[in-house]
Formats: structure tokens, sequence, C-alpha cells
């Protein structure tokens, strides 16, 4: 085109332009819109300065600092510590592993994770001492889960090809020994669902929420394009009475109306209800994401395949599937994201997860004193913890997604 | 095909609405929707009143049949003991008691940074368990919203709602659960500046007054002010600590809440001495431990346990001095604390159900001022909390 030829000299004044030509041309150019940029400017300074003073000088930080393990992992019992830290340590170096031989994403990912590890093991030497003692000293194992997942990093390099199974095995492996691993085996070791809350819940409804869900949406997304009337029907209004519901409307049922149908023996836990509930809810989206990837790839696929003798089980699981969970990876992602913000709704159900538990700070009684209260502060850490997790998720969704059309 | 499935899909939903129906007052809003979409839905229709009812049912079944084991129950301690209530034994056979209680109201039921629960409320929950198992710490709590927790008590989801709740006719009729004696008698109170210069709420015509909207609380300000034939302005908000913050930062002359709760917003306020709690009472709060109504055993030994605490107070038992009771000579103290006489058995209870409640908890004052008391950051003064003989409503039957 025309403009190929012009572009090397449309870009060649960029560079001459000054700090103070810049704000002449773009923010001061006329009289308005330099009066404009004044009263911004002072808004701006003004609610900065005032965050500012706020983060340094509010007393409410030391509500938040108290009670860490609250935030963290709930009620779970503080001599019970070392099993969330165990989950975490494995999720640290398989991370550590996989970005060692995938690199790209997982590397970034694990670098990223040790990184944070090793700037929170700085973080927790200005903390108070916790008034009951863990059995692992916090900062040790921040500093090890960091130095876990360099060591991963590290060894994978090398032995690149000899991992890379046993590390896939690993990551299936990895949610339901970390479900074993937290609630006990019977016995005096059980710790029961009530007493986990926090941030371990928020993970681990979300967690389970895609984990369980993604082989019922795919069946569910098959099903619908299935030829049979009868399961085509059931996924169809599966599908559209799931997403024609709040979620908030399914974890009720879940929570209130369930007992009711069921004989007064059966009880169900009530964190077993909500993963249920989350569930059967992301199944649904995750059916239509998949059933989008499907109907995205062309019909020669298929018929290539039936050429080549392969029946349809074969033609399903080797051809078309993969590569529609290809397509839909970063729109799953997108779903992920999504899910784990919606999990917050459980406070609604009386779960503690991690806006529960900031709701349980800011109403102990030993913050009254402090003028205003200390629900600014709870709520602002709690805001933190779910944004770093989101921006992580959606930045990883965003490079899958380049490295995709790099592909193509 | 397609008009098939879509009938299909109707009846699907009309079954979920007809489900949802029981709990949620949506329901009745959403119900007509369903037949005005699709005419077929139509004899779907009437099951969503038919679900709600059956729900109810076997509450309004069992209600007869309380009454036979309530009344042979004073006659002779024997009577109450067949009708085994089924609930006592479910709790004693599971080993622990399941609690309904609060965990976001300073002093009533609150998480504290170790994870364990406490507060006032709590402490009763703790009481029951103590009763029932010797060891207080055999409770689970479940946390409940206030949007759930009659349910959860319908569902059997908890055994008792110790759960800062309001003792009302509707409540224990239409609910369908049974009271234990109140806990903690509450009211609606008014907090204002004192620069204002109000004294009564007579003194506030035509002012602007923060409160929470849907709750009684702004149901109850409204009544309050037109019998006094007063104008005002009710600045409402969702949230309980936004009302509050909208008061503190000085968009209303005043702020209403429960008088227990204005104690504690006073302490949050940027200069607590700047404001004050009107005398005036807008309301009767009552706040009292239910259980499921049809359990007569269950209910008696929940309401003896209550009792159990505020008898200990008038007779000066505490947690500490309960050792130099156990060989006091005056039969009174000999039967509440289940030296001798067989009180207990008579609701289900062990014979020292008592003495257990107070060694491991303590009596009525020492769970209130170790939640409410002069030591914590409440300082609520006692008022219509304190005993009969100091002037107060609390009254416990003869323990004979």
């Amino acid at each position: 085109m025309a403009t190929d030829i012009s572009q090397p000299r449309t870009r060649a004044p960029r560079p001459s332009i000054g700090v103070v030509e810049w704000l002449r041309q773009n923010l001061f150019s006329n009289w308005w819109n330099s009066l404009i940029s004044i009263v911004l400017l002072i808004i701006i300074s003004q609610v900065l300065w005032g965050l500012f003073r706020w983060i340094i000088g509010s007393e409410g930080w030391i509500a938040v600092a108290s009670n860490v393990r609250l935030i963290l992992l709930g009620r779970y019992p503080s001599a019970e510590v070392w099993r969330p830290q165990l989950i975490v340590a494995m999720a640290s170096l398989l991370l550590g592993l996989s970005g060692g031989i995938w690199r790209g994403i997982p590397l970034s990912l694990a670098a990223g994770f040790s990184g944070i590890m090793l700037l929170l093991g700085f973080v927790s030497f200005a903390m108070p001492a916790s008034e009951t003692p863990l059995p692992i000293s916090t900062t040790l194992f921040l500093f090890g889960t960091a130095a876990l997942g360099a060591a991963g990093i590290a060894a994978a390099w090398r032995l690149r090809d000899m991992l890379r199974w046993p590390v896939v095995a690993g990551w299936l492996l990895l949610y339901p020994v970390a479900i074993l691993i937290l609630h006990g085996s019977g016995g005096d070791t059980t710790i029961g669902t009530n007493l986990w809350g926090g941030l371990l819940l928020t993970l681990l409804l979300s967690v389970s929420g895609i984990v369980l869900s993604f082989p019922l949406g795919i069946l569910l997304a098959l099903g619908r394009r299935s030829k049979l009337p009868v399961i085509k029907w059931f996924c169809v209004g599966y599908i559209e009475l799931i997403r024609g519901v709040p979620l908030v409307t399914l974890l009720f049922m879940a929570s209130l109306m369930l007992p009711l149908f069921l004989p007064a023996e059966v009880r169900i836990d009530a964190v077993v209800r909500a993963i249920v509930a989350v569930t059967l809810f992301s199944a649904a989206y995750l059916a239509e994401n998949v059933r989008g990837g499907l109907q995205s790839l062309p019909r020669g696929q298929t018929e290539a395949a039936q050429a080549l003798g392969l029946n349809p089980v074969q033609i399903t699981l080797l051809i078309t599937l993969p590569q529609a969970l290809r397509a839909v990876l970063p729109v799953l992602v997108g779903q992920f994201i999504a899910l784990f913000k919606d999990t917050s709704l459980v406070v609604i159900i009386g779960l503690t997860d991690l806006l529960g538990a900031a709701q349980a700070i800011y109403t102990q009684p030993q913050w009254l004193g402090i003028p205003g209260g200390v629900w600014r502060e709870t709520f602002f850490v709690v805001a933190g913890i779910y944004w770093v997790f989101t921006f992580t998720m959606s930045r990883t969704a965003r490079k899958i997604e380049s490295n995709l059309n790099v592909g193509r | 095909m397609k008009r098939q499935m879509l009938v299909l899909l109707v009846a699907a939903l009309a079954m979920i609405l007809a489900a949802c129906g029981g709990q949620q007052p949506q329901a009745p809003a959403a119900e007509p929707a369903a037949p005005a979409t699709e005419a077929p839905a139509a004899p779907e229709a009437p099951e969503t009143p038919d679900t709600p009812e059956a729900t109810e049912e076997p509450e309004a079944t069992e209600e007869p049949a309380e009454v036979p084991t309530a009344e042979p129950a004073p006659a002779g301690g024997e009577m109450a003991q067949p009708v085994t209530g089924g609930m006592l034994q479910t709790i004693i056979s599971r080993g622990n008691l399941i609690c309904g209680a609060n965990q976001v109201l300073p002093g009533f039921g609150n998480v504290d940074a170790a994870g364990e629960f406490s507060g006032f409320d709590v402490d009763f929950c703790r009481a029951v368990a103590a009763a029932i198992f010797d060891d207080p710490t055999s409770v689970e709590f479940r946390p409940l919203t206030a949007a759930e927790r009659f349910t959860a008590v319908q569902t059997g989801e908890v055994d008792v709602l110790i759960r800062n709740t309001t003792h009302t006719l509707s409540r224990d009729g239409a609910v369908g659960l049974d009271f234990s004696p109140i806990t903690f008698y509450d009211g609606q109170g008014m907090m204002v500046r004192i620069a204002d210069g109000i004294d009564s709420l007579e003194d506030m015509a035509g002012a602007r007054i923060c409160v929470q909207t849907g709750t009684t609380t702004e149901l109850n300000l409204a009544d309050n002010f037109r019998a006094r034939g007063l104008d005002f302005e009710a600045v409402v908000f969702q949230d309980a600590d936004a009302t509050f913050a909208a008061y503190d930062t000085g968009q209303c002359d005043g702020f209403t809440t429960d008088k227990s709760g204005l104690v504690s917003y006073q302490t949050k306020a940027n200069d607590p001495s700047e404001h004050k709690i009107l005398d005036v009472t807008m309301s009767k709060e009552p706040l009292a431990p239910s259980v499921l109504q049809g359990d007569a055993q269950w209910a008696d030994a929940v309401r003896w346990i209550v009792f159990a605490t505020i008898e200990a107070e008038e007779l000066g038992i505490t947690s500490e001095n309960i050792d130099t009771f156990m060989d006091s000579d005056e039969p009174t103290i000999r039967r509440f604390l289940g030296i001798e006489g067989d009180l207990g058995e008579g609701i289900g209870l062990p014979n020292d159900f008592a003495a257990r409640v107070i060694r491991h908890v303590g009596n009525y004052e020492e769970i209130y001022n170790r939640n409410l008391g002069p030591d914590t950051p409440f300082n609520l003064p006692r008022g219509q909390n304190a005993l009969y003989t100091d002037g107060g409503l609390l009254y416990s039957p003869p323990f004979r």
C-alpha cells in the first residue's frame, strides 16, 4: 500500500520532541486545555497524596498483620499449617520443573511465583510475631519455597526429556493429593472442611470448579452436538437452564434446598455442596466455549479423519477435540478468572472465603477503638490478593493467545 | 421438535421455580412469568404454590404432637423421657453439637486472629455443648447469614441457632422455631451529636436520620416518629457500616440501630466523645436461642441450659468458686448442681448439666462480662440484662 513508502518519513519527527514540548502540545495546547490539565493534576495529586498518607499513616494495618493466617487459611488449625505449606511447596517445585521443561509461559510463571515468595519472605521479617508459633517458621517456608522453585527450574533445564512425563503426572495428581493432605485420612488427623477458609477456600473452590467442570463441560459440549435426540435435548436443557440462572441461585439451591430433599441422616458437607454448585455452573459455560471451538473447525478435518478409517471416538479424541480446545484455551482462562472472582459469592451461604475472612477481621472487637474502623485496610489487602491472581491469569491468557496466533 | 424442547424446558424451569418458592420471596414474582411465556406450562403452575406448603407441612403436623409431650412433662419427669425427641440422641451419637452462629457481629459472634470463635452468643453454644458432652469444645460452629439462618434450622443443618435472633411471634409460628429464654434484651436506640443539644426524640423534628434499609429498624423508626407526630428524613443505606460512616461524616443528625450496636459504633467514630446515645428505646429486640419446632425434649434441654446460667448468677456460683459449692448443704444448690435428685433426666441431660455449664463456660454474669462487660471495648451496662433482683429482666424458674 501507499503508506508503506511514507512510513519512515512520518516516524522521523517523533524523537525530536522534548518533554516540555510534549507537555505543551498535549496538555497545554490552548487555554482551556491548560485549565483542564491543571484541574486534573490537582485532583490526581490530591487523591494520590491522600492514598499515600492513608497507607503510611493508618493504624488499621495492624488488624491485617495480626490476621494473616485468617486471610490465608481461615480457621485451619495452627498446628496443621504444615499441610497447606507442603502443598504450596509441591506446587512450587512442579511449577519450577515445568518452567525448566517447557520454557516460555511456564518459565515466567515459575520465576514470578518464586520471586513473589522471596519477596514475601523478606516482608515476613517486618511482621509482628504470631501469637501461636508455627511448626515451620513462615520465613523459612517462604524462602524454601522460592528456592524449591528455582531448583526445579535448574533441574529441569538439564534433564528436560527425562522429567517431562513425571511432571505431567505430578500436575494431574496434585489436585487429589492436595485434597487428601488438607483433609487428612480419617481419625484424629482429619480436618473438617468447616475449618477451611480464606484464600485456601477461594483457591479450592475455583480450582475444583475448573478441574471438575472440565470433563463435564466437554461431555456436555459433545452431547449437545450429538445426533441422538435424548442426549442432545438433555445437554441443551442442562446448559440453557444453568446459564439462565445466576450463580447465587445455584449456591442457595445447593446450600438450602438440597438438605430438604435428602433424608435427615445424610449430611453433605457445606464446602462440597458449594463445590458442586460452582462445578455445575462452570460446566455449562465451559460447554458453550468448547462447543464454539468445535464449531470453528472446518468440516474437512472430520471428513479427512473418516477417510483415514478412524472411528467416531478416535476422531473426537485425536482430531477434533484437541484442535477445538487449543482454539478456546484463552477463553477458558478468561472463564477461570471470572470463576475465581465469582467464588466470593459463597459468603452468602456462610462460608468464610477470602472475602468472608475480611468481613470477620474488620468486625473483631479489638479494633473498635481505631477511628473509622479497619475495613478499608482489610478490604484493600484482600482486593490486592484478588488482583495479583486475576492479573497473573489474564496476562497468561494474553500470552497464550499471542503464542497461538504466531503458531498459525 | 423445537416446540417439544421448549415445553420440556419450561416445565423444568417451573419445577425449579417451585422448589425455590419455599425459601425465596422472589419466587411469586417469577411465577406468573412461566405461564406467560408458554401455554403448556400452565398445568405446571399450580405446583408452585403446592411445594412450599409441602415443605412446611412436616412442621405443621408435628405441632400437635408437641402438645401432648409438653403436657405430661411437669406432671412427672419420667413421662418426658420415653418421648425421645431424636435430636438430642442424634447430637450425642454424632459426638458434637452444630451451632448456627454469627461471625461478623462484634461482641456476639466473631472469629479471632487464631481462628477461634468468641462472643456472647458463641459462649451459649459452648454452654450447650458443655452440658451435653462435658466439653465446651465439642461444638462445630456454622457461620450463618441473616438470609439463611432460619432455613438452616428447618433443614437440620444446625442443631441450635444462637445468632442474635429476635424472638417474634411470626418466627415462633410461621417460621417454625421454638425459642429458648431470652439471653439478651436489646432495643433500638438513637445516636446524636452532643453539640446538637438533642435530649429526646421530640427534639428531632425534621431531623435527617441515617438508617439501614430493609430492616425492622427502618420500620420501627417510622413508627416511632409517626406515633409522636414528628417529621423526619430517612437517609437509607444498604450496609450497616456505610450507614454509620454517613452519620460520622455529618450527613445525618441521628443514627439508629440496636443499642448494643450503637455502643460499638460509637467507639468506631472519628471522635467518640462527640456523640451520645439517647435514653429512648424505640423497639423491643429480645435475642434468644432457637431450635426447630417439634422436638420438645431438645427445646427443653436448650431452655434449661440457658436458665442454668441465670440461676447460677443468682446463686452466686461462678466457674471459679463452683468447687466450694459442691459440698454445700443447701438443698437448692445440691439439686441445681446435680449432687442429689434427678432433675437433668427429665430433659434428657445428665443431672450435673448445670455444674458442667458453670465449670466450663461460667454463669450469665461471667459470659456477659467476658464479651460485653467493662473489660471489653463495648463496656455495655447490664441495664435490662441484669437479674430481676437488680432491677433487670433475667429470671430463672426454680430448679426443682
